[in-house]
């Protein structure tokens, strides 16, 4: 579904990504892990089609596809969905709002009518009970005001209600509660399909203990170091990241 | 010659028609001498530094219109709240226009003040309330030595208006360039609730130049709402001088809708003159090309208890210029005052410019004031954010020049006015889309 190859990116003068190789199957769930400043988040940014970040090398190809050259909004219709780990705020526009206008604008980039109003608040309640979203909830203005967890939710709302091919959950468990967690990680994993994969980057192996990843990656100045099964993340967790570095001298 | 020297020249034969025992009389009088004294503002003077008048005061205006022009309804019927029923007052080329006029006399009065001039029976009225409050400045005292027609509206005590009031002034394009100075005094009694809905409205691409004074009064408890829409034709420009007298306990919103126009100058005048006062002045601003609006806004805090509340918002795109020159005064003895102004603008291109002032004079010490402006970009942030989620460049700017008006558009009363005002924006913005704020 996803291949990255040798991508090189970043800012400006600053390099960040310095030749990550990545390949996810449909059906896969991977986690990145690393610590600060190794470019997960750049990563994901690159993917979803963040301009802020300039590709000097390689190729990211989805569903067989360059999607480099592609806008944010095409990538999304391909059915690329970035979870924020800073969800913006938004005054002004609902939840409800935005969410319509996304799927509505995603079916005219497909050539469909837009959702008819009863669907659409039927899929809207049918999503906001699976991640126990309260009703008032979703006539707030978006994100403003929320709480951390809120926010997250909110996040996989959006991915639930958009029902996209590569989800990629950027530090979605930092800021949750151990409630919110499960709640959240429940919510991934009855939308998870043979058909989807879902990209976990994360700091630690928490989230990981409610959505099993198949394959663990460790990121680490701007490459991928190590790759293994799930129990890599444990070794992670337990001995951090210094090993790695020193097996890499 | 000079536009100024033509109204001066012009003003001799014009008050000759006049009945020397008009009370007016006096005030025009004057009123012509001042304008004859200080001409036209130039940028010189502070409160105009950012507005010149050069490119309207250029023209051959006619400045007494033919007017017998008439018009269709169905080719005006876009700019009337058609879907509700209202009272309607309506001006084509400075001339009342019975038939598309919906007046009172029955309860209230919306009628014309051109009957209030001349009638004995409204000699108390004149002299109560006629250029009581309007400004002595040259802009001002320029109408008034000219004003004999526009709206008299009067609504007596514990009158709850039934339906919103609409003035409309169309001008045809029947001259090359028409002057006009529309003058509307409003009285709302003890009391009393009511809506109107300012509007002035070229209907050709023939310049237009208005200068239109509006004198209300808010007797006590009363409640006033005012919109002003301002959409006008690319020659069309427009200096509004507004000034709103308040008594105590009383509740007056003006929302402005600044979408269009040559030139627009919005003079905006507030004095509270009685305790627990609540003064709301609002706008949105979007403009492109070479239009340029600038909002003077003065809240004069007399009295103690009281409070005011601006929210001004700005869209500018190509090379388009927006002024924001908020005045917040706070006299000595008005103690317990709560104004608060807010004056947000969004750069659209990088040729568009906007010039915000505000200013608070304070001479009470015990005040809460602020005021907050900011001038800026689309936040980059939240466009990624919009499209990340599907919604395409152009729909996530609408999308966020929506929210970014909507503090505005919330207040709107008249849900036929807001939709209304909803559609307009989405033109302004160039978007149809779905979503409904």
């Amino acid at each position: 579904m996803l291949q990255i190859k040798n991508l090189h990116a970043g800012v400006e003068d600053k390099k960040i990504l310095k030749g990550v190789n990545l390949e996810v199957k449909a059906g896969e769930i991977h986690a990145i892990m690393g610590p600060n400043g190794s470019g997960k988040s750049t990563l994901s940014a690159v993917i979803s089609g963040n301009e802020n970040f300039e590709v000097s090398q390689g190729s990211v190809t989805f569903l067989n596809e360059d999607i480099l050259e592609l806008d944010p909004e095409e990538r999304a219709h391909k059915g690329v969905f970035l979870s924020f780990q800073y969800p913006v705020e938004i005054p002004g526009v609902s939840v409800t709002n935005f969410i319509k206008t996304a799927i509505n604008e995603t079916r005219k980039a497909k050539g469909l009518e837009d959702m008819p109003a009863s669907e659409m608040l039927k899929l809207i309640k049918s999503k906001a009970d699976l991640l126990e979203i309260d009703r008032k909830f979703l006539s707030r203005s978006l994100n403003e005001g929320f709480s951390g967890g809120e926010k997250k939710r909110n996040e996989i709302f959006q991915m639930a209600m958009l029902d996209p091919k590569l989800a990629i959950l950027d530090e979605t468990d930092s800021g949750l509660d151990i409630d919110a967690l499960k709640i959240v990680a429940n919510g991934v994993n009855k939308l998870k399909s043979k058909d989807n994969a879902v990209i976990i980057i994360t700091h630690y192996q928490r989230l990981l203990d409610y959505i099993v990843p198949d394959f663990v990656h460790v990121l680490i100045d701007g490459k991928i170091v190590k790759s293994g099964a799930k129990e890599l993340a444990y070794e992670l967790e337990e001995k951090g990241y210094d090993w790695i570095k020193e097996e890499l001298v | 010659m000079s536009l100024k020297s033509k109204l001066v020249s012009s003003y001799l034969a014009f008050d000759d028609h006049l009945d020397d025992n008009s009370p007016i009389h006096d005030i025009r009088k004057k009123a012509i001498d001042t304008f004859e004294e200080k001409g036209f503002p130039t940028k010189k003077e502070e409160d105009w530094k950012y507005t010149s008048l050069n490119a309207i005061i250029n023209k051959d205006y006619s400045i007494a219109s033919k007017g017998d022009k008439k018009i269709k309804y169905e080719k005006v019927r876009e700019y009337f709240l058609h879907d509700i029923d209202s009272y309607k007052i309506v001006f084509i080329d400075g001339v009342f226009s019975s038939f598309l006029s919906e007046t009172s006399h029955d309860g209230l009065d919306v009628c014309l003040l051109s009957s209030v001039l001349s009638k004995e029976k409204y000699k108390a009225i004149i002299e109560a309330y006629y250029n009581k409050i309007a400004s002595k400045d040259s802009i001002t005292s320029l109408n008034t030595a000219f004003a004999k027609e526009g709206a008299y509206i009067n609504i007596p005590n514990n009158k709850e208006v039934d339906k919103p009031i609409e003035i409309i002034n169309f001008s045809t394009g029947n001259e090359t360039a028409l002057m006009m100075q529309p003058r509307n005094l409003i009285i709302v009694g003890e009391n009393a609730h009511v809506q109107i809905i300012e509007r002035h409205q070229s209907l050709s691409n023939n310049a237009v130049f208005t200068n239109s004074v509006t004198e209300i009064f808010v007797e006590k408890r009363a409640y006033l709402d005012f919109y002003k829409i301002q959409n006008d034709k690319e020659n069309a420009s427009l200096i509004d001088n507004t000034f709103i007298h308040q008594e105590q306990d009383t509740n007056c919103n003006v929302h402005t809708f600044s979408l269009g126009g040559k030139i627009t100058r919005n003079n905006l005048n507030f004095s509270q003159n009685g305790e627990h006062s609540d003064s709301t002045l609002k706008g949105v601003t979007i403009l492109k090309d070479k239009q340029h609006v600038d909002h003077n806004t003065l809240v004069n805090h007399i009295s103690p208890n009281c409070e005011s509340h601006q929210d001004y918002k700005g869209l500018y795109a190509d090379s388009s210029t927006g002024v924001f020159n908020g005045k917040v005064i706070v006299e000595k003895q008005a103690q317990k005052i709560n104004a608060f102004q807010q004056n947000n603008n969004i750069l659209i291109d990088d040729n568009a410019t906007v010039n915000a002032k505000p200013q608070l004079e304070i001479f009470a010490d015990d005040v809460k004031c602020s005021h907050g402006c900011t001038i800026g970009q689309f936040d980059e942030d939240a466009l990624f954010y919009l499209r990340s989620r599907g919604i395409g460049l152009k729909e996530a700017q609408a999308l966020l020049m929506y929210a970014f008006a909507n503090t505005v558009l919330e207040t709107v009363k008249i849900p036929e006015l807001k939709r209304r005002i909803n559609n307009l924006i989405a033109e302004k913005i160039g978007v149809n889309i779905g979503f409904d704020i």
